[in-house]
């Protein structure tokens, strides 16, 4: 099961740097789609076999939203959007993997310094959930979309979702629900919202918004 | 409790009610009003039996926020201070019904009546709680209604301007408070005040007390706020925020006070010291200022270092065990809350009916408004007599409490005791002389004479909805002056919960105290009936001869006109020449020339020294020092994203290494 658990941790980290290192916007959200799967799976590795009806309903409930709905929800928001299918991120790609490997790098230390609570998870999870987190945060700062910035906001998440799975934290599941559907109702939202951008704006340059800023140029 | 409860319910109910019929003409003045003078009136039932004597009274809930609970009590101090609160903003509510009238058309009048009625419930709250966080709540709550309230007039550049001052001098003040409560409570890890105690470092506290209450009170030199927020509010507004929201600073600081243990006698060195700066800067700030409503601001200095005075000369008497001076002195402070409430409540109401006929507040462009508006004028008149501290009204019943502390204490003591003593008694007798001169000023320019601009020749007396809350508030300031000492003898269970003495003692010595207040109202009374005879003896003496009025002589002037009359500047101009020091005036005078001179000009403008020399300066090398940082905004979405994750990321890594 050990063998199972790792190998789903280090595909988690390579679709990060996937993320990072793709110039498509498509491939972009692909990844995002295998990571949600990948953590269905994940947490129902995680279970040691003691497998309930909820404890397994519910992690293929999220892979089914992370893994489909949402990036059906992402397809639809950039053929709408009509958007330039290259990610124009605002520092180059080489960059953004070097940044990605730093990351690793120091979610690799930060797992083995934190010291979590409960019993023992495997070496590797601490670390790949910092670092697809990280990913996230990057793919936010460093892209220029605002499509990218929900895909950076989705694999923070996921990240979070994956540290959820680490701790060994049993949510209530309506907890678990809960916040499956803000997940939901915020990339809805955002596609809505990047939707009246690019037809108010006629591009998803959140660069060129800076124009609103009341700060004298 | 249950009637402060309703009383709270009535404001909230009016407060909400004026939006929910915003659109419905004047039905938000009325119910806007109506949840005000409701309230008002289901208050001040509780308050004045406990002010009384009745036994203390608490309600406590328990609130999901951390460290807070819904914990209202209602003692001695609480209860005398929401006497005033309730009476001012009542009168106030009753006067902005037709004040606000003006507005109408232009401005949405459902959001002054309901900010009005939050301002009217925070009050209540700050009195009441007795729970800091609660206190901090309220405390916020009623700066912000009262910050929306004067900036009723936006579109005006000056009132924006005194808005942000307003706003600032607030925030500065609370974030002396945080601290104060945060060191208050952290002994005990609650924050009722039933578990404050005091820490050692209780001098550090009372500073912190004295800086924030000092703020909202309106301290020299924390009062940059005050002249310009209070011109700026509407009349009635300005009426409630002057006569009774800067006295939340005064309670505030006797609240702490009772935490603090015994007093030390330094405190009240501080407060004499504070006291008399606010009061002689007050008045001569009030005498240069050629706005009505400004010129009554700095009178609310004034008479807050009066009551700091009178305050300050109590712990000194308290501190050396001087238990006359001590109950004489917080008793004259404490009224003069009342009383000043109260005459500072019907002037500003008063100069509000003046802007209301004339539109302008400027001094040097009315007069003679007394004929116009008689109700008005006569209302100033005794308002402006009692602000004087002049007897037979109220003003001078305080005073003449600290004054009487004062002399017992400069007798009585030892040689540095009686220095304060000193420095109140003739400061108090400077500030006196000096605001009778103001409002001679004032009265003698804007109601006597003939009037200055055409808007004051065709002024009409204000509608009866504007004059009759005057008359009230008159009617408060004379029975106070003859009948204080009733009011002194019921003061006992307040000075006892303020001073910590036993209230026998106080009893004993507020008795002595009254006995004298009484021998001062039989004069007064003397006086009033003396005056009485002789009305009734002009009357019968003129009963049957022809009355005729003329010209006075006019110094042989062929035709005199309304401008050789004396202005509000050429008539302060001697005293404000005597302190030219400290008051800095900037006079522009283009000269005359010539046998037969034809044009000419004289302006003077009197700033606000501290506003000009030390918190302008000093906002400006903050601003500067600040604008290092404006790279920081560069209006990306990206960057402001990496500042928070690095800050969150630098976080964690400190917390693990």
């Amino acid at each position: 099961m050990s063998q199972l658990i790792n190998s789903i941790l280090v595909f988690l980290v390579l679709t990060g740097f996937m993320l990072l290192s793709s110039s498509r916007l498509a491939a972009c959200i692909r990844a995002i789609a295998i990571q949600g799967v990948l953590l269905g799976v994940l947490a129902i590795a995680m279970q040691d076999g003691r497998l309930s009806t909820v404890g397994v309903l519910l992690p293929l409930i999220t892979a089914a939203v992370k893994g489909l709905v949402l990036p059906w929800l992402l397809f639809r928001a950039m053929r709408e959007a009509d958007a330039v299918r290259e990610v124009e991120p605002l520092i180059s790609y080489n960059l953004s993997i070097m940044t990605g490997a730093a990351a690793l790098a120091l979610s690799l230390w930060l797992g083995q310094r934190l010291q979590l609570p409960s019993h023992a998870s495997p070496p590797l999870q601490v670390p790949a959930a910092f670092f697809t987190s990280l990913v996230g945060v990057i793919v936010i700062v460093s892209r220029r979309k605002a499509l990218t910035q929900v895909l950076g906001y989705l694999a923070l998440e996921n990240g979070v979702y994956a540290f959820g799975a680490a701790a060994a934290l049993r949510l209530p599941v309506l907890v678990e629900l809960g916040i499956l559907l803000d997940v939901f109702a915020g990339v809805f939202v955002m596609g809505i919202a990047i939707f009246h951008i690019s037809r108010e704006f006629d591009h998803i340059d959140t660069d060129k918004l800076a124009a609103l800023t009341d700060r004298l140029r | 409790m249950t009637g402060l409860l309703l009383s709270l319910f009535f404001f909230l109910a009016g407060a909400a009610a004026s939006l929910i019929f915003a659109r419905r003409g004047r039905w938000p003045s009325y119910l806007g009003a109506g949840g005000v003078i409701l309230g008002s009136i289901c208050g001040s039932v509780p308050a004045l039996l406990v002010a009384l004597g009745a036994p203390p009274q608490s309600f406590r809930m328990a609130w999901d926020v951390p460290y807070g609970s819904l914990y209202f009590g209602l003692d001695a101090l609480s209860a005398f201070f929401l006497l005033p609160i309730f009476l001012i903003t009542a009168v106030s509510a009753l006067y902005g019904v037709e004040y606000l009238e003006a507005y109408r058309g232009e401005k949405a009048l459902a959001a002054p009546w309901f900010f009005l009625n939050v301002l009217a419930a925070s009050m209540v709250v700050v009195v009441l709680a007795h729970n800091a966080l609660l206190f901090i709540m309220a405390w916020e709550t009623m700066a912000l209604s009262s910050f929306f309230l004067v900036t009723l007039e936006n579109e005006k550049e000056s009132v924006r301007e005194a808005g942000w001052t307003y706003l600032v001098a607030s925030h500065i003040g609370t974030a002396f408070l945080l601290v104060l409560f945060v060191l208050l409570g952290r002994a005990q890890g609650s924050l009722d005040f039933d578990r404050f105690s005091a820490p050692s470092g209780a001098g550090t506290l009372f500073l912190l007390a004295l800086a924030g209450f000092g703020t909202k009170a309106g301290f020299v030199p924390l009062h940059v706020w005050l002249p310009e927020a209070h011109p700026a509010a509407p009349s009635h507004v300005s009426a409630v925020m002057s006569a009774v929201m800067i006295k939340t600073g005064i309670y505030g600081l006797l609240r702490i006070l009772t935490f603090l243990g015994p007093m030390q006698a330094w405190w009240g060195w501080t407060l004499c010291i504070v006291g008399l700066t606010s009061g002689v800067l007050g008045v001569l700030l009030a005498l240069a200022q050629h706005d009505l409503k400004r010129l009554l601001a700095y009178h609310s200095v004034e008479n807050i270092g009066i009551i700091a005075l009178g305050l300050g000369v109590g712990i000194v008497g308290l501190s050396v065990g001087e238990s006359f001076v001590a109950v004489a002195a917080f008793a004259g402070a404490l009224l003069h809350v009342l009383n000043h409430a109260l005459f500072k409540g019907l002037l500003f109401l008063d100069a509000g009916n003046v802007a209301h006929a004339t539109h302008t507040r400027e001094i040097d462009r009315l007069g003679g408004l007394l004929r116009r508006m008689p109700g008005t004028g006569a209302t100033f008149l005794i308002g402006a007599a009692a602000i004087s501290g002049l007897p037979p009204l109220n003003g001078f019943v305080s005073e003449f409490l600290i004054y009487l502390a004062g002399f017992k204490g400069a007798v009585s003591l030892n040689a540095s005791g009686s220095v304060p003593m000193l420095a109140a008694i003739s400061g108090l007798a400077l500030i006196g002389g000096l605001a009778v001169a103001c409002f001679t000023k004032a009265f003698g320019i804007v109601f006597l004479g003939h009037p200055r601009s055409e808007r004051a020749a065709l002024a009409d007396e204000a509608a009866m909805g504007m004059v009759a809350p005057g008359f009230v508030l008159a009617g408060g300031c004379v029975l106070i002056g003859l009948f204080g000492s009733g009011v002194v003898r019921s003061m006992g269970p307040l000075i006892s919960s303020v001073s910590g003495l036993p209230s026998i003692q106080v009893g004993r010595a507020l008795a002595a105290a009254a006995n004298s207040v009484a021998r001062v109202g039989e004069f007064a009374a003397l006086l009033v009936a003396a005056a009485a005879l002789l009305c009734v003896a002009r009357m019968k003496l003129l009963a049957r001869r022809q009355v005729a009025t003329a010209p006075t002589w006019d110094c042989g002037y062929a035709s005199p006109s309304p401008r050789m009359q004396y202005t509000a500047s050429s008539f302060a101009q001697p005293l404000t020449e005597t302190f030219r020091m400290l008051l800095q005036t900037r006079c522009v005078f283009t000269g005359l020339e010539g046998f037969f001179p034809r044009r000419a000009e004289f302006h003077s403008h009197t700033d606000d020294p501290y506003r000009s020399r030390i918190f302008q300066p000093l906002f400006h090398s903050i601003s500067r020092a600040m604008a290092s940082l404006r790279p920081l905004q560069q209006g990306r979405v990206q960057l402001y994203v990496l500042y928070i994750a690095v800050t969150l990321l630098v976080l964690l890594l400190w917390q693990i290494a």
